[in-house]
């Protein structure tokens, strides 16, 4: 009886922890995804008449642009990845071995005051930094390194460093917890061995930071090609990026169908990134992101 | 600096190291000679660990010099010093097997894949761990990571083998197993082994000579025997091996004997070492072991004579502590101190029972004094 | 504890009261469209009457109402060439009852284009508000002989012009080659013919252009920052600068300036129409017209309505317009279906292409 009784409560005890969890993703995640693929298989006909088919997929394959632009974006947020990577490795590796306990937190702390403004806000510093009659361009006329004003907004590059600030600390915090598990008696253990610098980094400490910089790695990559206000507002005139395309679907050509088509295929292509990189790491997801 | 001196695998000339104010290793001083089992016993934060480190080239000393078989080592980096380590908690690369974590050094020094191959085979012989080369570190039992990690060391030949307490992280059963092991497996490589403890019976069980350390400096060099029955200061006598000990006033010295009059209420005959001078009126220290404790249950209160032994007390017994062959029973004296004497128990009626009032009696040799 | 609960109480009270004796009177509209201090005297005027507003441009208006069928608003500002085609294809809207609205002072002209373009099986879907034009904006002192659309691309301000990659340019640089793009309209064939030979233009400039601006604060920052000299804008945004630099004006382009203008709308499920047509005529009367035109900076759709704008908009209006430019105006005509993708994809092609 008793047992019994202990049993329900037990039983009720995971439902109500399980609800939430169920709740957010039934509601937020799949219902939203399910109401999108609808969508996006559904074509226009006339004014209020549709019908169901692939047009918006195939237009999408059938037009140069649009994957042109996928892959540009696939292509620079893997640069951006791959930098945020080799910046926020020493980083990280500063902070979670060399800094004192009580330079540690702050360092953190440092890391994450970017994330306090807004998006909007961040670009619009790097704006004030950047444009032509900007503090960069100004310092440096009046430092006499320059004669006439630069400009260094609007280009790819500065796309690409807006990104990397941005996504960076993504890096850096499954990085700095992978490396703080990492005892100090394996990479002194490395050079007793005889290994060198380059080789404890390269067999010692890379390998047992894998699982950290593969989530970083996929965290970064998909905040990037998923990011939008950055690559519009520091962009330049040529910088198309994907999220863009999809913003132009659904409110300036009131084209709800092709921009959830649109969704979707830059879900199945960053998905398919991730998962080519997870292969070519030989990583798992369960090892990877899951663990840290 | 001293002269060159090849018949010592490992020899330490005035080495000292400091950390802001604290001086965690003093003018420290030592040679170990070829193929032994050099332990160093100290309490923790006694700099034992830096002095480790320092051979191993994971900190330079501020004064002093190291000389591995004759040369030194003091500009050489850590992983150009022919001196392999066994770490507090073993640092097997988790992500790595077996066979990788011991063809790591090979590989660092270039070795050939057929030598690699030939070599680990070998070493694993060796360990008696043949058949483990294909397993990952998490596979292993505690004993057999162990015997990893030395034999991931002793594949590259070193002339000298470090080991920080690597026995600490394991249970007891599994420590007195490797204590031996350790031992043989030393025998086995023929190569010097220091090892670093805290706990005096892996040290006075393994090695061939000890170093006692405290506060950065070494108290006494010796075999664990001289340690044990003639320590040289009052802190190797303390911490090596169990003491009864007793403080009071030198009241008569001379001739190494000296007579104490002792702050618990008796007085106590004792002798002294060479290198110790007490005179009258100073403060001083006995230590008597309690297997040199004799203790008499035949006894009233009244006869508190001497008998044979120069030393006698009387007292209740507070507890037996039962250890099989090592039992043990606590005494209190009259000024309330607890005593503890060897004893023999064999089962019988005549055994000591907590409440006997019993007679604790030792010879003069038998206590030191500080 | 117990003032946490007393202040949940009260406001639990209050809320009460609210919905009791309130109603909610939701704007969707564009940002300086509602003034605090207009609010506050309407909300004065009608004590009954909450005003919430949200603002939005002509694309999320319509998205937002796409989304919901029509619902959640009470009150919409779209231009009057985004009524017709959302309408006959969304269905977010519903008619008016003009006799509610006091138009008798509105502008006949503007009144009768707007009830033009947005009348559906003989309904009135919309009454005009606030106008204003899009044209060029110039630095006098840089760049004195910028005149048509075209002039943007002139090799002579190579690297220091800007427009917004959106449809307001396509028509514009269309009517700058001799066409017209809103009488192709019915001719969608030909239409795309006229987008194509745009869109060669634009891509050739590309190289001339700085960077498409987005919105009113960066252009207004390049502008004033003598980083461009002559760009693409709307008018009320070249009266802003005017404000602050006097050679910075408004140029309406030689072809004509192209005009909108912003109405007002009734989302389909609205549900406080009395209350809607109340802040209708409220902002309509002469004293809060000034009020509105000097948060907009844009022109009501009022009798004499230059004179009811500020004193410095008057300035920056009479240093742009002649009475000629002002009968030049070329309204925006409704956009028939399927036009906004094919302006969409040239866009697209434009800024994808590789031009500098």
């Amino acid at each position: 009886m008793a047992g019994s009784r202990a049993k329900d409560a037990k039983k009720l005890a995971l439902i109500l922890l399980f609800t939430p969890f169920a709740l957010w993703i039934t509601l937020l995640i799949l219902l939203p995804h399910v109401g999108m693929m609808v969508l996006s298989l559904k074509e226009k006909v006339a004014p209020r008449v549709y019908e169901y088919g692939f047009d918006n997929y195939i237009n999408f394959a059938q037009e140069p642009i649009y994957w042109n632009t996928l892959l540009r974006t696939g292509s620079v947020s893997l640069l951006v990845t791959l930098l945020a990577l080799l910046i926020g490795f020493p980083v990280a590796y500063y902070i979670a071995k060399i800094a004192g306990n009580r330079t540690k937190g702050a360092l953190f702390l440092l890391c994450l005051i970017p994330l306090w403004v807004s998006d909007l806000i961040r670009a619009f510093g790097w704006i004030l930094l950047l444009r032509e009659t900007g503090v960069i361009s100004s310092a440096l006329q009046a430092s006499g390194l320059i004669d006439t004003p630069i400009e260094f907004l609007y280009n790819d590059a500065t796309v690409i460093m807006g990104l990397v600030y941005t996504v960076v600390l993504f890096m850096i915090v499954p990085l700095v917890s992978t490396l703080d598990g990492m005892d100090n008696e394996m990479i002194e253990a490395g050079y007793n061995l005889g290994g060198n610098g380059f080789t404890v980094l390269r067999r010692i400490i890379i390998p047992y930071a894998m699982p950290g910089i593969v989530a970083g790695c996929i965290v970064v990559f998909m905040l990037s090609a998923g990011s939008y206000l950055t690559p519009i507002l520091l962009g330049g005139k040529n910088s198309s990026w994907f999220t863009e395309q999809i913003y132009d679907q659904f409110i300036s050509r009131y084209n709800w169908e092709s921009g959830a088509a649109f969704g979707f295929v830059l879900l199945v292509f960053t998905s398919l990134v991730v998962w080519l990189g997870l292969k070519l790491s030989g990583q798992t997801l369960s090892s990877t992101v899951a663990k840290s | 600096m001293s002269t060159t001196n090849p018949t010592h695998d490992l020899a330490c000339t005035a080495l000292s190291k400091s950390f802001g104010s604290v001086q965690a290793v003093d003018n420290v001083s030592f040679d170990i000679p070829p193929g032994s089992f050099f332990s160093i016993l100290g309490p923790s934060g006694c700099g034992k660990t830096t002095l480790m480190r320092m051979i191993a080239g994971f900190e330079n000393p501020d004064h002093g010099d190291i000389q591995i078989k004759g040369r030194s080592v003091i500009r050489i980096p850590p992983n150009k010093r022919n001196v392999k380590m066994v770490f507090q908690h073993l640092a097997l690369f988790p992500m790595m097997n077996v066979y990788d974590n011991i063809a790591y050094g090979l590989r660092c020094v270039g070795a050939s894949r057929k030598e690699i191959d030939q070599k680990i085979a070998d070493v694993l012989e060796r360990v008696a761990l043949p058949d483990v080369a294909k397993r990952e570190i998490h596979q292993l039992s505690g004993g057999q990571k162990q015997r990893i990690a030395i034999a991931r060391c002793m594949v590259l030949n070193p002339d000298v083998l470090l080991l920080d307490e690597p026995l600490g992280a394991l249970d007891l059963k599994l420590r007195e197993a490797m204590k031996i092991e350790l031992k043989l497996l030393q025998h086995q490589f023929n190569t010097t082994f220091v090892y670093i403890t805290h706990d005096q019976s892996e040290a006075l069980v393994m090695s061939d000579n000890v170093a006692v350390m405290n506060e950065g400096r070494f108290e006494q060099i010796g075999t664990p025997q001289a340690l044990y029955h003639h320590p040289a200061s009052a802190f190797v006598a303390g911490f090596v091996g169990d003491s009864n000990r007793w403080t009071g006033k030198v009241i008569d010295a001379g001739n190494n004997n000296v007579r104490l009059s002792c702050d618990a209420g008796f007085d106590a005959q004792s002798h002294t070492t060479d290198t110790i001078t007490l005179s009258r009126g100073d403060n001083a220290t006995v230590y008597v072991r309690p297997e040199h404790i004799q203790v008499d249950t035949q006894v009233n209160a009244d006869n508190n004579n001497q008998t044979d032994a120069t030393n006698a007390l009387t007292g209740h017994i507070d507890s037996l502590l039962f250890n099989g062959a090592n039992s043990r029973v606590l005494v209190r004296d009259k000024a309330g101190e607890l005593i503890e004497a060897d004893v023999t128990l064999t089962g019988s009626s005549h055994d000591p029972k907590p409440g006997d009032l019993v007679r604790l009696s030792w010879r003069s040799e038998q206590a030191l004094c500080f | 504890m117990k003032p946490i609960y007393s202040t949940v109480i009260a406001c639990l009270a209050l809320g009460a009261v609210g919905t009791a004796s309130a109603e909610t009177l939701r704007l969707l509209t564009w940002g300086s469209y509602a003034p605090d201090n207009l609010v506050k005297m309407f909300e004065e005027k009608y004590p009954d009457i909450d005003v919430e507003v949200t603002f939005s441009n002509n694309e999320e208006m319509i998205a937002k109402l796409r989304a919901t069928g029509g619902a959640g608003f009470d009150l919409a500002q779209p231009s009057h060439d985004r009524i017709y085609a959302a309408q006959l294809e969304y269905d977010i809207y519903k008619p008016l009852d003009l006799s509610k609205i006091d138009t008798s002072n509105m502008e006949a002209k503007l009144l009768d284009g707007v009830k033009e373009n947005t009348t559906i099986d003989g309904e009135v879907y919309a009454v005009p508000h606030q106008w204003g034009t899009s044209g060029l904006m110039a630095d006098k002192s840089k760049a004195p002989e910028l005149a048509g659309w075209g002039d943007l691309c002139d090799a002579k301000y190579k690297g220091k012009t800007s427009m917004r990659l959106k449809r307001t340019i396509l028509l514009g640089t269309a009517f700058a080659m001799g066409e017209d793009p809103f009488a192709a309209y019915s001719d969608l064939d030909k239409y795309q013919g006229i987008l194509d030979k745009v869109a060669d233009k634009l891509i050739a400039c590309k190289d001339n252009i700085k960077a498409y601006w987005k919105g009113g604060d960066d252009l207004s920052a390049m502008m004033l920052s003598g980083e461009i000299v002559a760009s693409e804008t709307w008018d009320s945004t070249a009266y802003k600068l005017f404000a602050e630099n006097e050679n910075i004006v408004f140029v309406p382009p030689s072809t004509g300036a192209l005009a909108w203008i912003d109405t007002f709308a009734f989302p389909r499920k609205g549900k406080a129409d009395d209350a809607a047509y109340k802040w209708i005529n409220f902002v309509l009367q002469p004293e809060n017209v000034k009020l509105m035109s000097a948060s907009t900076g844009a022109m009501a759709a009022v009798k004499g309505a230059k004179d009811l704008l500020p004193d410095d908009k008057k300035a920056a209006v009479n240093a742009a317009f002649s009475d000629e430019d002002v009968q030049n105006l070329k309204f925006f005509a409704n956009i028939p279906p399927g036009v906004e993708d094919m302006e969409g994809k040239t866009l697209e092609k434009i800024k994808a292409a590789t031009g500098g």
